[in-house]
C-alpha cells in the first residue's frame, strides 16, 4: 500500500535540552537558568538509551534520525511522501513545579519547534506545548500560537496532577474549540504521582505499559465530566496508547453508564457515541498481533473505521523496517487511516 | 385479551406493590401516588425481578453540573444491575429500543361489573395469592375427579383489574 500523502500524526524531534531552548527566552529567564544551574531537565520517560526511544538502525545515522528535519525526512517523508508529520516535542516541562517556570519553558519550546523545524520544511506541523501546572497560562500560550497556522494542535501528557475532564481544565478545551486545534493528550506524565494507582513500579517495562492504563483514565474523566457535552466540536487525540485497550475499556464503562447515569444524567448516551463524534487514536504502537484476521477483528470491535489516526511515533521503536501499517487493512480502511481520518481531525491542517 | 382479577383495590394502597403470574409470566402491579400500573416483572437485561426493586425520580442535565429531577418514584430500578425502567412506558432509559418491559392495561372494575361482563363467574376466586383467574381460562364446570378448591366472592367490592394480550 503507497504511503504517498499520508499524515503522519505523531513524530518526535531529538528532545531539545534547556540550553537550545535559552536563545528562544526573555533575559529574566535566560539568568534564572544560568543562576539554578538548570541546564539539564529530563523525567525517567524515554531513557535516552533504551532502545524504544530511538529505532537501533535510526540512532545509527549520523546525524541520528530525529536530529533535524533533513535527518527526519530522508528517513521518513521523502522516503514514502508523506504529505504532512505533526511534530510533538517531548520536552517534560510538565514536570516543573513552577508554572511560571513552566510557561517559560513552553514559550520556548513552541518558538523552538517553530522555528528550528516547521520552518525548515514546510511539510511539518506542530504541537503547541502548554503549561499545563496553569489553565490560565496555558489559555495564554494557546491564544498566542492561534495565528500559526503550522500549529494544527495542542499537547498534554497523559498523566498530570488531576484526571483531565475536570471542569477547572475546561478554559484549554474552550480555547481549543475556538481555535480548531485538536487536543493531543500523549503517553507521559508529570511524574509528581506514580504511573499506577499502586504506587511506583520497579522498572521501565512497568511505566512504559502503565500508560495504557493512564489513557483509560483520562478518557473516563473526559466523557464523564462531560467534556463532549459541554464542547462538542472539540477532537481528542489519544497519541501513542496502544489503541487496542479501547474496546475492552468502553464496554467496561458504557455498561457501568447503564446501572449509574443518574450520576452523570448530561452523559444521555451510551459514552461509544463521545469517542465516535470526538475521540481518535494514533496508529503507532498498535497493540496487536502481527495477524491479518486478528487485526480485522480488532477493527471490527473498534466498531468505526474513523477512528485511527496514521502515526509511525518516529523514532521510538514501534516497527521494523518499513512494516508501520498493521497487515490485514482493507484498502478503505488504509485510505482513511493514512489520510481522511487525519484530515477530518485537523480543521487547521489546511 | 383476557382480563385477570389481581386484588381488592384496598389490598394495593398507595405505595403497596403485588407480584402476580398471568399466564405463567410474572407481572408487577404497583400502586403509585394513587396510580396504578401494571408491567412484566422480569428484567429484559438478567431476568431479574423487579419486585425487589427502588421507585427514584427520573434525572436528566441541560448541561455538565446540572440535575433536572421529576417524576419522582415513577423509575423502577432493576435490584440487579440498576437499570432504570420508565413505569408509564416500560422503556429502559439506557436502551430504549432493544430493552423495555411489557405494559399491562390495569383499570378498577365493581364486584357487580365483572361478573355481568362475564370476566368472573359466581364460581371463581377473583382473589388468589399468587395467581389468578381469567376468563380464558374459567374453572370446570363439570364433574371431574378432582375437586377445585373455592373462596368466597366479595362482589360487593371494587377490584384490580389487569389485561394481557392474546
Amino acid at each position: 500500500m503507497p504511503l504517498t500523502g499520508a499524515v503522519d500524526c505523531d513524530v518526535h524531534p531529538l528532545t531539545p535540552v534547556p540550553a537550545d531552548l535559552v536563545p528562544y527566552m526573555d533575559a529574566y529567564w535566560r539568568d534564572t537558568l544560568e543562576v539554578r544551574g538548570l541546564d539539564f531537565w529530563e523525567t525517567i520517560a524515554y531513557p535516552a538509551n533504551a532502545p524504544l526511544t530511538i529505532r537501533a538502525d535510526w540512532r545509527a545515522l549520523k546525524p541520528r534520525a530525529d536530529a533535524s528535519p533533513d535527518a527526519m525526512a530522508a528517513t521518513l517523508l521523502d522516503r514514502h511522501g508523506f504529505a504532512h508529520a505533526i511534530v510533538n516535542c517531548l520536552f517534560p516541562l510538565q514536570s516543573f513545579r513552577d508554572a511560571n517556570l513552566g510557561a517559560a519553558f513552553a514559550r520556548a519550546c513552541n518558538d523552538w519547534l517553530a522555528d528550528t523545524w516547521l520552518s525548515r520544511d514546510a511539510r511539518l506541523r506542530g504541537a503547541v506545548v502548554l503549561p499545563v501546572q496553569s489553565v490560565e497560562m496555558s489559555v495564554e500560550e494557546i491564544e498566542r500560537r492561534a495565528a500559526d497556522p503550522r500549529f494544527v494542535q495542542v499537547l498534554l501528557q497523559v498523566m498530570g496532577d488531576q484526571p483531565l475532564g475536570k471542569p477547572q481544565f475546561w478554559p484549554i478545551y474552550a480555547a481549543a474549540e475556538k481555535h480548531g486545534f485538536a487536543v493531543a493528550i500523549h503517553a507521559g506524565s508529570s511524574y509528581h504521582h506514580p504511573v499506577t494507582g499502586s504506587g511506583w513500579p520497579t522498572h521501565y517495562i512497568e511505566d512504559y505499559a502503565a500508560q495504557a492504563a493512564g489513557f483509560h483514565t483520562q478518557l473516563g474523566s473526559l466523557i464523564s465530566e462531560g467534556v463532549f457535552v459541554k464542547y462538542p466540536k472539540l477532537k481528542v487525540v489519544l497519541s501513542e496508547s496502544g489503541v487496542s485497550w479501547l474496546p475492552s475499556y468502553l464496554w467496561r464503562l458504557s455498561k457501568f453508564w447503564r446501572g449509574i447515569r443518574n450520576e452523570v444524567p448530561w452523559i444521555d448516551r451510551d459514552p461509544l457515541h463521545y469517542v465516535r463524534e470526538n475521540v481518535r487514536l494514533t496508529l503507532q504502537p498498535f497493540d496487536v498481533p502481527d495477524d491479518a484476521a486478528t487485526v480485522a477483528r480488532v477493527m471490527d470491535q473498534l466498531g468505526s473505521d474513523d477512528l485511527i489516526l496514521f502515526s509511525t511515533d518516529f523514532p521510538h521503536w514501534q516497527f521494523d523496517g518499513d512494516a508501520m501499517l498493521p497487515k490485514g487493512l482493507s484498502a478503505a480502511q488504509t485510505r482513511k487511516i493514512l489520510i481522511d481520518n487525519p484530515r477530518a481531525t485537523y480543521a487547521r491542517l489546511a | 385479551m383476557a382480563r385477570h382479577v389481581i386484588a381488592p383495590v384496598a389490598d394495593l394502597p398507595v405505595g403497596a406493590r403485588k407480584r402476580v403470574i398471568l399466564e405463567g409470566r410474572p407481572v408487577l402491579v404497583l400502586n403509585i401516588k394513587g396510580e396504578l400500573f401494571a408491567l412484566s416483572d422480569t428484567c429484559p437485561h438478567r431476568g431479574a425481578s423487579l419486585a425487589e426493586g427502588i421507585l427514584t425520580g427520573h434525572v436528566v442535565a441541560t448541561e455538565p453540573g446540572t440535575y433536572v429531577y421529576s417524576r419522582e418514584g415513577e423509575i423502577l430500578r432493576c435490584p440487579w444491575h440498576a437499570w432504570e425502567f420508565d413505569v408509564r412506558t416500560g422503556r429502559s432509559w439506557c436502551d430504549p429500543k432493544h430493552m423495555r418491559l411489557m405494559q399491562h392495561a390495569v383499570s378498577v372494575a365493581s364486584g357487580v361489573s365483572l361478573l355481568e361482563s362475564g370476566c368472573v363467574s359466581a364460581s371463581e376466586a377473583p382473589i388468589k395469592e399468587r395467581g389468578c383467574v381469567s376468563a380464558s381460562e374459567a374453572p370446570l364446570q363439570q364433574e371431574g375427579p378432582y375437586q377445585a378448591t373455592t373462596f368466597p366472592v366479595r362482589v360487593e367490592n371494587a377490584y384490580v383489574v389487569v389485561d394481557t394480550p392474546d
